[in-house]
């Protein structure tokens, strides 16, 4: 079990106040990613969880616990650091096992069960390497070793992957997500890379400036974003928010429009007329940042490849349908 | 730049240091081995004469050469145990948040700096004095008989201050250490539920094998060659319970005036000081390697 519920939760470091009062279910077995800009405090509401910093306010239950004055290692919880933490004079196996030791488990219990999480990370032939003879996606690898061993009821991802390089990224991200849906164990996991929680997550919490902004499924984030900063923070290319005579033609103050929601008509008489200032051909899409004059630029995603060069003269022409609507508290208007 | 020409530039560039550095201890060296093998006395000017290896023989097998090696190994070793097993706890202490950490720091740097012979001439006339010191004064508080250091346990009070001077050395040198230690490795230890006891067993002490390998190293080598502190509290005695093999080289020279048996000796101590190099590089040496 492992079901993790914030209520009120805050945190101040001095006068600064970092969380400012976040409500939150985590379901058990679920994947959740909080994601954010820095500084958002993504990363010290998962230490709050973890224990590793004392909240200011409010509760923390881990299965309907309050754990707030509980000491880290009592919750239940283990964590994949983003240095990764490995201990640097102990082996493969002392690392994975170095938490069943301090459990005070015998010594062959330890054994099979370290054994048991390497041959699940294909870290067997690694057992007696230090950590110095690893690769780095071979440390990441032990990391999580280290918190799938003491069969926690949830792990504590931060920001694991940041510093693989792309393609061990894209590889780490899939083993991750595949394990934790074998486990079945919870799991949050804190990263600023909103392509890693688009794809991991089964609901994001999206932050910022120490508030959640909005908690969802990935989709729902992407098809029904409730203000301007999620609509902005979420898919990429960014949305493209577009204020003035058009909005008001919505009845709104902001009106946002993904840039795959766009037509590109060229020629075109209608929809928003601009000049193409930079077109990127990647063969499966074409960019293409518009200059549209008083709407500012504009970006338009082609799926596939598109001839148009910068210099070229389009018109964009909004899906109707997918047009999302802001008031001018940036606050999403529906129906 | 591994071309021809800057190898070439930095030969001869580094030609001029490495040489006088080779003179320098070259000369003394060969003019050391030379007089180890004349019978050469002050007192006794114009009759030097090649005596082989009797200097030596002599200096060996004087008992007072192993009672000084005794002493030395027994102050090093001593040294080295203390500076270490007290720095460790107070390099601890010093790396927590306190206000005013860095005066702290500075006042135990402080006797690093104060010389050999001030130090020594500190703790023998104003703390271990048994008249006028403040041990004494501190015993009479209490109603003991205050210790005469110096001739009841006078290599134990060179010990208290030789190591008086090498603490700050290496709590300083262990302090870095601890700072360079990853904060995330401390807390993955708390995650995996390790008390501070643990942490330190299994985290901290590891982690400082290398600067203590380093500490030892060092100190070794300026602990063989003790010599102003023993020269300015005991002058080597009672009897030989104080002197060292520096302070028994300095005896031969400068009290009974033999040059050739002072030589030799100092011979001898150069090859103990490789027997003990040889040694710590053996057993803890292997800490140095990345």
């Amino acid at each position: 079990m492992g079901q993790i519920t914030l209520q009120g939760v805050q945190k101040s470091f001095g006068p600064v106040h970092i969380i400012k009062g976040a409500d939150l279910d985590i379901a058990d077995g679920s994947f959740v990613v909080f994601v954010g800009p820095s500084g958002c405090g993504k990363t010290t509401l998962l230490r709050l969880i973890a224990g590793l910093e004392d909240v200011s306010g409010g509760k923390i239950l881990i299965d309907g616990k309050n754990v707030v004055d509980t000491p880290p290692a009592k919750r239940g919880l283990s964590m994949v650091f983003q240095s990764y933490a490995l201990y640097p004079h102990m082996s493969v196996r002392g690392n994975i096992g170095f938490g069943l030791k301090m459990a005070g488990l015998a010594k062959d219990e330890i054994n099979r069960k370290v054994e048991a999480a390497a041959a699940t990370l294909n870290l067997t032939p690694y057992l007696d390497r230090k950590p110095r003879e690893l690769s780095g996606g071979q440390r990441q690898r032990v990391a999580i070793g280290r918190a799938i061993v003491r069969e926690p009821k949830a792990f504590l991802f931060d920001e694991p992957l940041s510093n693989l390089d792309a393609a061990l990224r894209v590889q780490m991200r899939i083993e991750v997500t595949r394990l934790q849906k074998q486990l079945g164990t919870t799991a949050i996991y804190v990263t600023h890379d909103q392509v890693e929680a688009m794809t991991m997550a089964d609901k994001i919490v999206v932050l910022n400036g120490g508030k959640i902004e909005q908690y969802g499924s990935p989709l729902e984030l992407y098809e029904r974003p409730d203000n301007l900063f999620v609509a902005g923070f979420i898919g990429s290319p960014k949305m493209n928010l577009v204020t003035g005579d058009p909005a008001k033609q919505h009845g709104a103050s902001t009106i946002g429009v993904r840039p795959e929601h766009l037509k590109i008509e060229r020629d075109g008489a209608g929809g928003w007329q601009g000049t193409i200032a930079v077109a990127e051909h990647l063969g499966s899409d074409t960019f293409l940042y518009v200059d549209a004059g008083a709407l500012g630029m504009l970006t338009a995603r082609y799926i596939g490849e598109l001839s148009l060069h910068a210099g070229d003269r389009v018109s964009l022409v909004p899906d109707p349908a997918r047009i999302h609507r802001f008031d001018e508290a940036g606050n999403a208007l529906r129906g | 730049m591994a071309t021809r020409q800057t190898q070439l530039l930095a030969r001869s560039l580094l030609t001029p240091a490495v040489g006088l550095l080779f003179i320098w201890m070259i000369v003394p060296l060969a003019l050391t081995i030379y007089f180890s093998t004349l019978h050469y006395s002050l007192l006794d000017p114009g009759s030097e004469s090649f005596v082989g290896l009797e200097n030596f023989r002599y200096f060996l097998t004087d008992p007072a050469f192993l009672a000084s090696l005794q002493n030395t190994l027994v102050l090093v070793g001593s040294v080295l145990a203390l500076t270490i097993l007290l720095g460790i706890p107070l390099a601890l202490l010093m790396d927590q948040p306190v206000i005013g950490r860095n005066f702290v720091r500075l006042m135990v740097i402080a006797p690093f700096f104060v010389m050999p012979t001030v130090s020594a001439l500190v703790w023998k006339n104003l703390l271990m004095h048994p008249v006028s010191g403040l041990f004494a004064w501190l015993a009479s508080l209490f109603g003991l008989t205050p210790i005469d250091w110096f001739n009841d346990v006078p290599l134990f009070a060179v010990i208290l201050i030789v190591t008086w001077q090498w603490l700050p050395f290496a709590t300083l040198i262990l302090l870095t250490a601890l700072q360079s230690l990853d904060e995330e490795q401390k807390e993955a230890a708390e995650m995996d539920g390790a008390s501070a006891v643990s942490t330190f067993i299994y985290i901290t002490l590891p982690h400082l094998a290398r600067p203590i390998t380093v500490v030892i190293l060092i100190e070794t080598i300026f602990l063989l060659t003790v010599f102003a502190e023993i020269f300015v509290t005991t002058g080597g005695g009672p009897g030989l319970q104080t002197t060292n093999i520096a302070f028994l080289i300095y005896s031969q020279a400068l009290i009974q005036f033999d040059v050739g048996s002072a030589s030799a000796g100092g011979l001898v101590a150069v090859a103990i000081a490789n027997v003990v190099a040889f040694f710590l590089v053996r057993i803890v040496g292997r800490n140095l390697e990345a």
